[in-house]
């Protein structure tokens, strides 16, 4: 199953999930993250908006290489890759 | 008077409490996090924190015990085919005919504004202009729909592409992108089935039947910066308040002058006076128990939207606008630029607070007549509220 880590920044907000890595299912980047909400029900609406478009100021890697389809978050995942869920450097 | 100043920064939520050594500042929550508005329902005493993580995107937050835990509320989304018309972009191609505008699908930009109503009804006031209800205290928010629908804003988009023209156009608090807000809204005390909301930009609305019709609320109003200054629509309305024991009375800071309505916003008359400095601004606050009384910080203009002069001062009218004063005692005359913006100014009984970008407090306990620092080096203040 392909693993998770993520922030922690999204620890803080989420501290059931644990400092991670989490196995998760899923082939694509989106139902990897729904099966992260089943985890952690709320997380999703962090990291994407209502259309399930990832948010602007958010970034997935996907074997260390940023997410493709911000849109529908179709990226393919396999049984080995390594997902990170990252703020993007901004604020202020 | 309410001893218990809720205040909603750019890096967190504090509150100020009055003490017998006089008020005492604390970090409530939220630390590092832009809370855009910060209130306590009267009713249940729970708090509520409209938050916009700049990563993250905008959250309800909800603390039950008076602010020393906060927990994420059940959070407002908007609906699958909730959409709204917007000019195009740039780049944007359109197949055949004029240009016209886009159909966007709506998603949460900002949370601004958090109101309640009796039995638990909250109403929350978001960016990019949905208006959303709980019937429930607040476990579940559904969008207003006769209101997202409005003709106003083109008809009902979530069936077919309307009339195609919206009079909804963005305001510049809007976060990434140019849409309007519902940055205000006023249950009527005397029955919670009326409520005025406020649109930057498109002016007041009203229902009267529970928000299931809802009808513009603009005569009198004037802009100067459409092509008719009477239009019905497209007014830049910053904040309305009313009377809580009057609500016939209702005041509005309009991007344009301050209007006043007694007659419970069927019409609004311009009470600006330039020469006493009262023309633009953000807030209004309006006395509980009497309508004719009411404050405003104001600011020099549009185009500087700061403190005037470098003295910064409260104006306040007793008599419905015909006069005001200009409340200087306790703040700063020398080098003061402060700005405050639309949701940080309250009164509450013989108290007025509010609160400027420049992260300072400022309490009066006498009406305005004189005034005292709280706090000088808050971060930016977006929210005041007593509660």
């Amino acid at each position: 199953m392909p693993v998770v880590e993520w922030t922690s920044h999204l620890k803080t907000h989420f501290p059931v999930l644990g400092s991670g890595p989490l196995s998760l299912a899923g082939t694509t980047v989106a139902e990897v993250l729904a099966d992260l909400e089943r985890r952690a029900p709320g997380i999703g609406f962090y990291v994407t908006d209502e259309l399930g478009r990832l948010r602007k100021h958010v970034n997935i890697f996907v074997d260390g290489e940023m997410v493709v389809d911000r849109k529908r978050l179709s990226d393919r995942v396999s049984e080995t890759t390594r997902v990170l869920i990252m703020q993007a450097l901004s604020g202020g | 008077m309410s001893g218990r100043i809720l205040i909603g920064t750019r890096k967190g939520s504090f509150i100020a409490e009055k003490g017998s050594a006089g008020w005492k500042l604390r970090l409530a929550g939220h630390a590092g996090t832009s809370v855009n508005f910060l209130a306590a329902d009267p009713e249940s005493g729970g708090l509520w924190a409209a938050l916009g993580f700049g990563h993250w995107g905008a959250k309800l937050s909800r603390s039950t015990d008076g602010g020393q835990s906060w927990a994420d509320a059940s959070q407002i989304k908007y609906p699958a085919g909730a959409r709204y018309l917007a000019p195009p972009d740039p780049d944007e191609e359109q197949e055949g005919g004029p240009t016209r505008f886009s159909l966007r699908d709506a998603t949460l930009l900002k949370l601004w504004v958090i109101a309640f109503g009796p039995g638990g009804r909250i109403y929350v006031g978001t960016i990019p202009g949905g208006l959303f209800v709980s019937e429930d205290a607040g476990d579940s928010f559904e969008l207003n729909r006769p209101l997202w629908n409005h003709d106003s804003r083109g008809g009902d988009l979530f069936n077919g592409e309307g009339s195609g023209k919206t009079h909804w156009f963005g305001t510049p608090a809007s976060e990434g992108e140019f849409a309007a807000g519902i940055h205000s809204i006023e249950v009527d005390p005397r029955d919670p089935e009326r409520i005025l909301v406020a649109i930057s930009t498109a002016g007041v609305l009203e229902t009267t039947d529970g928000g299931k019709s809802w009808r513009g609320r603009n005569r009198g109003m004037t802009n100067d910066y459409l092509p008719d200054p009477n239009a019905e629509w497209g007014h830049d309305a910053h904040a309305i308040q009313l009377c809580k024991s009057d609500p016939n009375h209702v005041w509005q800071q309009n991007h344009v002058g301050v209007f006043y309505s007694s007659d419970g916003a069927s019409s609004w008359k311009k009470v600006s006076q330039p020469e006493q400095g009262v023309h633009f601004g953000f807030p209004v606050a309006v006395d509980e128990s009497d309508g004719r009384t009411a404050w405003l910080v104001p600011g020099v203009s549009d185009q500087q939207r700061m403190a005037i002069g470098g003295g910064l001062f409260v104006a306040r009218t007793v008599d419905g606008g015909e006069s005001w004063q200009q409340l200087r005692k306790g703040l700063p005359q020398e080098s003061a630029y402060d700005v405050v913006y639309r949701h940080a100014l309250a009164s509450s009984g013989e108290a007025v607070a509010f609160g400027s970008t420049t992260g300072n407090l400022y309490v009066s306990g006498d009406r305005g007549e004189s005034w005292q620092a709280v706090a000088n080096n808050l971060p930016p203040i977006y929210s005041v509220r007593f509660g």
